[in-house]
């Protein structure tokens, strides 16, 4: 149960948002910058970093509802997001992304925790200074999300199944305030 | 040095806000909402100190720096009543309703789960409201946003503390949106070689 009367029944961020339409607009505009664009990043490897993020910081819902977003953009490659969240350096992923992976862990422990040698690793593997920017601003950003959607407690469902058809909406019409005041999706 | 080249020289975020003006306008907007506007039932002196508190535990120099200025601005107190604040909260002479906030946003800075039910009931009991408690932990999660990308990104900050006392005056009365990033205090960059 929330630690706060959220007046809405609405999963995880949304319940949030739906409480703080205010605050809500803000953040939606910046996950709508950083995780759908397409610039340098694709929204499927900005969606990863999220999700790697999200899992470090044990953050139920926000794992879940990002992995299943990156997964739907991979045509339900269920595996091989799984494989980027708990374990990157494992998984069948380019070395670039990889090393952005490495830094945004390393954010996740906090600013200070980022090397010199982390960066020029993933300029190495061909990051540019915008996509080693965006992955630490992602990774900055999680660790916002995540803090407040556990610290208030938020509605975490336990039902896998119930994530897909979220993500497929937030695939097709992007962050926004739409996401918590139109119609919920319901689970196939 | 920063470990990309933000092709200016500004400190702190202030040089990331110029390298990536589009995420500046969301950022801005955010702090302003959380931290400035007075459609809020906390002051904004309590506000800054939530997020000067949290960037203290951070270990961000800049953003504690910045904002304990801006609470020192509001409070109209010295630098050492807002050391102390971060120092110790619960032995400060703050009011027992900020203290039960700080220990909410202390929580949130080692991460959501740490926030206790006994936390939230002792910060209800000094009267903090749902929204009160809301912003709170929104503020100090905004924190850890803005210090790990700060300090992520390897960006300088100006060590004589008094720059960010004559900066708070500026910010108060500008507020967080719209903000000049090139507007500069004396002495606030480095000398050129």
């Amino acid at each position: 149960m929330p630690h706060i009367n959220l007046g809405n029944d609405l999963p995880g961020m949304r319940g949030l948002m739906a409480f703080s339409p205010a605050t809500a607009e803000p953040m939606n505009l910046l996950a709508e910058i950083l995780l759908r664009s397409n610039d340098g990043l694709t929204p499927t490897e900005r969606e990863l970093i999220g999700t790697h993020v999200s899992y470090l910081n044990d953050c139920f819902f926000c794992q879940h509802a990002h992995a299943a977003i990156a997964c739907h953009y991979l045509n339900s490659d269920k595996e091989l997001v799984d494989d980027v969240r708990e374990n990157p350096a494992a998984a069948n992923i380019s070395n670039k992304l990889k090393a952005l992976l490495n830094i945004a862990a390393l954010v996740q422990n906090g600013g200070k925790y980022v090397t010199p040698e982390a960066v020029a690793k993933a300029k190495q593997e061909g990051a540019t200074d915008k996509d080693i920017h965006d992955t630490v601003l992602i990774a900055a950003m999680f660790c916002m999300a995540n803090r407040y959607v556990d610290g208030l407690g938020a509605i975490t469902p336990t039902d896998l199944s119930t994530y897909p058809p979220r993500a497929k909406q937030v695939a097709e019409n992007g962050y926004g305030n739409h996401i918590f005041s139109a119609k919920q999706p319901t689970a196939q | 040095m920063a470990h990309i080249d933000l092709k200016n020289d500004l400190p702190g975020i202030r040089g990331l806000m110029a390298y990536s003006p589009d995420t500046e306008k969301p950022l801005n907007m955010l702090a302003e909402i959380l931290l400035h506007s007075d459609d809020n039932t906390l002051s904004r002196g309590d506000r800054e100190m939530i997020g000067a508190y949290v960037s203290s535990l951070n270990d961000c120099f800049f953003c504690q720096n910045v904002h304990g200025a801006l609470a020192q601005h509001y409070f109209q107190c010295d630098m050492p009543f807002i050391d102390n604040i971060k120092r110790d909260p619960i032995a400060a002479q703050i009011s027992d309703k900020l203290k039960a906030l700080l220990a909410i946003a202390g929580s949130v800075q080692k991460g959501g789960k740490y926030v206790t039910p006994e936390q939230i009931t002792q910060a209800k009991k000094v009267g903090a409201t749902d929204k009160e408690i809301h912003d709170t932990v929104l503020i100090a999660a905004a924190f850890c946003m803005f210090n790990r990308y700060v300090d992520g990104l390897g960006t300088w900050a100006p060590q004589d503390r008094q720059i960010y006392v004559e900066r708070a005056k500026i910010r108060a009365e500008e507020g967080y949106t719209n903000m000049n990033l090139q507007r500069v205090v004396p002495g606030e960059l480095p000398e050129k070689g």
